[in-house]
């Protein structure tokens, strides 16, 4: 089976901080891919990489290859803002767009670029794939800063994916949540990855455990071990993947 | 070591000092808001707002014409003064850390401290000498150059404010970066940056020293942007300054006039910013 | 609607639009065109000071041709006879604007200080609303209510009690008309207030919360612990506000041209009337004939530019030296 998305040789530098040193993996269509490692091993950087947001950041570098389905990300021509159409993020704090309503929440992405067609069936489309359909189907026009914090990052989901993107990036989805929301989410990422390619970063490894089929583990900028989730967890290679995920740091 | 009954004394002591310092402050506010109601309201009348300025003695009479000139050129003010300083506010905000941005902000710092006459010369020699007279135009250039110092700094200010991550929110959707900035970053700060001008333009109403010699003034309807041009300001200081009585009661009237003005655009403004931070429209 | 299985059956590669969303205008030009209106934004800034300085220049030249010292040391302003002299206006600016901190520093500091530590927290939105009020009124409407107000009551109250128990002082000699630089110094304090009080008030702020503490922890009553820890503290961003205050002070023209009795004299007494730069030339500027009065008029506004300049770069320094933190804050 050919991987959705290939990186081989994935460099990064913040000034003159080497923030990602030769990552190379695949990441198989519809799964789940979690990307684990202690604080500042560089995994927020990495999933960054996969949808060209790094180097938006004044002073960030980075080199080598990003396939999605066998093109280059970074190669020449290719346009980072078309590029995020088809991998989608959504961010550790819930960020809807204060000034609209939920719908418009939801429908930004299609109405910011022109779109010209019936909004409302693809809102209830994304509302219902993220599972916040039943919640705010009457309250469509309120402000989007009513819901919840939970709420809030469905709706986020909600809104990356109405460009219907092919891979969605998660950076901690869920780490700013209470429980409740958090399994919501969790429960969330199982019916989404029959539709798309997921790849979410977190602190939190009984998450990763629950959610993911292949996990990677990253350590200083290095990408030390990844496989699948299972062997990751019960039986893995390297000796830092067992360290970390025993508990002995991190 | 002195007694504790000592140093609660001058505690007290430092408390009523700091209070009656408030209400020295108070006092001459409430003097003049008083006075101006009570000596303004008098005069007040549908005639006050429509007429032409009377000559002296005789009743009647308005500041018509003023109230117009007022509005003309703080209007031809704003259609310079508000997108060259939201747009140089914005400049500070997203591309404000480097050598040049460093360089503007400075330069809008040093020019918000120029005081308001200086820039009427300025007007006088870019305007009224070429077109050789005094001209709304050139009035409304004093004002627009007054606008846009502090507009830029505080629109700055506000776009800063707007933070990061929804920034990143839409860039992540695969919108533009100018689209970014034009449709969720300021959007965002919109409410703020309302308020901003609708401040900036109260200020403009207020100003007299820059019109002096570049509107002058004007004791008739004008409504041509290269003559002179009444404005509610300078008439009432023509009017205070003259040995008429009942100029000096007209000058309290239009000064009314001007304060209801200057109150109704502060207030438009504390109510854009009260629903700009509700969180949206619902 | 199911998710394209590959990306060759949706004929989008990565360089070309989706199908399913317009293709719109080029996302890189729209870029450049609005770096472009960003940059000439900021440049307007820079050009439009470029022309200030230029025009100030450029119109009072006649005036400084004769000589720029002589023009700023000679005390006296004859219009008829051609002669200009910017010291006797430098003078008033210089008096009227030490009144007015004299009396506006003291009394916003003990406002900034029933606002933030003081005074009762109910009345604090009363007392901020109050400041700002004051701070939009226009200057026209403060130089009527000290004409009619401010000018009377010196006249006939506090002049006369000046002259009768401070008389033997230089400065509350001489008949009280009212007009003079007292009005004008005391209708400048009322004008530059929320300035300075809303500053000091910024700058109490920024004291760290710790150093109050630390003073109460040490039995200190409140004032004790203003004036050991915060004060000090505070002093330069207060410097700071009150070289803004001053700066405002400076070229504020028309409620000092109403009540300052524009009289180009130097005078040591309070009560006489005198002449600040502002107001003479909003005076004299309409009606001025000759290119050498005009510029002259000209000098005396670079003379305020300049003098404004100096005094506002100062202030800020200190009040970003204050928010910066202690470590800046020497001796």
């Amino acid at each position: 089976m050919t991987p959705k998305m290939r990186v081989e040789g994935l460099q990064a530098w913040f000034h003159d901080r080497h923030v990602l040193r030769d990552v190379s993996i695949d990441v198989a269509p519809l799964s789940v891919l979690a990307v684990i490692g202690p604080s500042g091993c560089g995994k927020s950087t990495f999933l960054r990489c996969l949808n060209r947001m790094h180097e938006l950041v004044p002073g960030a570098r980075s080199q080598g290859r990003v396939d999605l389905d066998g093109e280059n990300l970074y190669g020449r021509g290719v346009d980072p803002v078309r590029l995020r159409r088809r991998v989608g993020m959504v961010f550790q704090r819930p960020n809807p767009f204060p000034t609209m309503s939920i719908k418009d929440n939801v429908a930004a992405g299609l109405s910011l670029n022109g779109w010209e067609g019936d909004l409302d069936e693809i809102v209830e489309r994304c509302l219902v794939q993220a599972a916040l359909w039943d919640e705010v189907k009457d309250r469509l026009r309120h402000s989007a800063l009513s819901l919840s914090g939970g709420q809030q990052q469905r709706l986020c989901i909600a809104r990356a994916l109405a460009v219907e993107p092919e891979v969605l990036l998660m950076d901690e989805p869920a780490s700013a949540l209470d429980p409740i929301a958090t399994a919501k989410i969790e429960e969330l990422m199982h019916e989404l990855k029959e539709r798309y390619t997921i790849v979410i970063v977190t602190h939190n490894m009984q998450q990763a455990a629950r959610v993911s089929d292949t996990t990677a583990f990253f350590y200083m900028g290095e990408l030390v071990e990844a496989g699948a989730t299972e062997t990751i967890f019960t039986n893995p290679r390297e000796q830092r993947t067992e360290d970390y995920v025993t508990g002995k740091f991190g | 070591m002195r007694s504790l009954p000592l140093r609660r004394a001058v505690d007290a002591l430092v408390t009523i000092a700091c209070g009656a310092m408030v209400l020295l402050a108070l006092v001459p506010l409430g003097s003049l808001l008083w006075l101006v109601v009570s000596k303004g309201a008098p005069g007040l009348s549908l005639s006050f707002f429509g007429a032409l300025p009377a000559p002296v003695g005789e009743p009647g009479g308005g500041v018509g014409n003023a109230i117009l000139g007022t509005a003309t050129m703080v209007g031809l003010a704003c259609l310079v003064g508000l997108p060259v300083g939201i747009g140089a506010g914005v400049f500070l905000a997203e591309k404000g850390d480097g050598p040049f941005g460093r360089a503007v902000r400075f330069t809008a710092e040093v020019f918000s401290g120029i005081p308001s006459i200086v820039i009427g010369i300025v007007a006088y020699g870019l305007v009224v000498l070429p077109m050789r007279r005094f001209s709304a135009l050139a009035g409304a250039l004093a004002l627009a150059l007054l606008m846009i110092p502090t507009l830029a700094r505080t629109t700055e200010e506000l776009v800063r404010l707007v933070p990061g991550t929804l920034r990143e929110a839409s860039l992540a959707l695969g919108i533009a970066q100018w689209k970014t900035s034009l449709r969720v970053v300021l959007r965002t700060a919109a409410g703020g940056i309302l308020t901003a001008a609708l401040l900036a333009i109260a200020r403009a109403a207020g100003e007299t020293a820059p019109l002096l010699f570049t509107a002058l003034n004007n004791q008739y309807w004008n409504f041509r942007p290269d003559q002179p041009t009444a404005s509610l300001t300078v008439q009432i200081f023509n009017y205070a300054i003259s040995p008429y009585e009942d100029w000096h009661q007209k000058a309290w009237t239009a000064a009314l006039v001007l304060l209801l003005l200057v109150g109704v655009l502060n207030v438009g403004a504390r109510l854009a910013l009260r629903r700009s931070t509700a969180g949206g429209r619902a | 609607m199911p998710p394209p299985a590959d990306a060759v059956a949706r004929g989008a590669t990565l360089a070309a639009p989706p199908p399913h969303l317009p293709a719109g205008a080029a996302a890189h030009g729209g870029d450049r065109v609005w770096n472009g209106l960003l940059v000439a934004m900021g440049g307007a800034i820079l050009a439009v000071v470029g022309l200030v300085v230029l025009e100030l220049v450029k119109v009072s030249r006649p005036a400084l041709a004769a000589g720029a010292t002589q023009f700023l040391v000679q005390k006296t302003w004859d219009p008829v006879a051609g002669s200009f002299g910017a010291l006797a206006f430098m003078y008033g600016t210089l008096v009227t604007s030490v009144i007015a901190i004299a009396v506006a520093v003291p009394v916003s500091v003990g406002l900034a200080l029933f606002l933030s530590e003081m005074g009762p927290p109910r009345l604090r939105p009363v007392v901020t609303f109050a400041i700002e009020t004051l701070a939009a009124i226009p200057s026209v409407v403060y130089g009527l209510w000290g004409l009619f107000v401010l000018v009377p009551l010196l006249r006939t109250v506090v002049e006369p009690f000046l002259a009768r128990t401070l008389g033997f002082l230089p400065i509350f000699r001489g008949a009280p008309i009212g007009l003079g630089y007292l009005a004008a110094g005391l209708i400048l304090a009322v004008m530059i207030l929320p300035t300075v009080a809303s500053v000091t008030s910024e700058v109490l702020k920024t004291v760290p919360a710790s150093l109050r503490e630390a003073a109460f922890a040490l039995g200190a009553t409140r004032w004790e612990a203003i004036r050991l820890a915060v004060l000090p503290y505070a002093r330069p961003g207060i410097l700071g506000a009150a070289l803004l205050g001053l700066g405002r002070a400076l070229g504020e023209t028309m409620a000092v041209t109403m009540v300052i009795g524009n009289s180009p004299e130097i005078s040591a007494s309070l009560f006489a009337p005198g002449y600040t730069l502002p107001a003479v030339i909003a005076n004299e500027f309409a009606e001025a004939t000759g290119d050498v009065h005009v510029g002259a008029l000209a000098g005396l506004a670079l003379v305020l530019f300049g003098l404004s300049l100096l005094l506002n770069s100062v202030a800020r320094l200190l009040v970003r030296l204050v928010a910066r933190g202690p470590a800046r804050v020497a001796a």
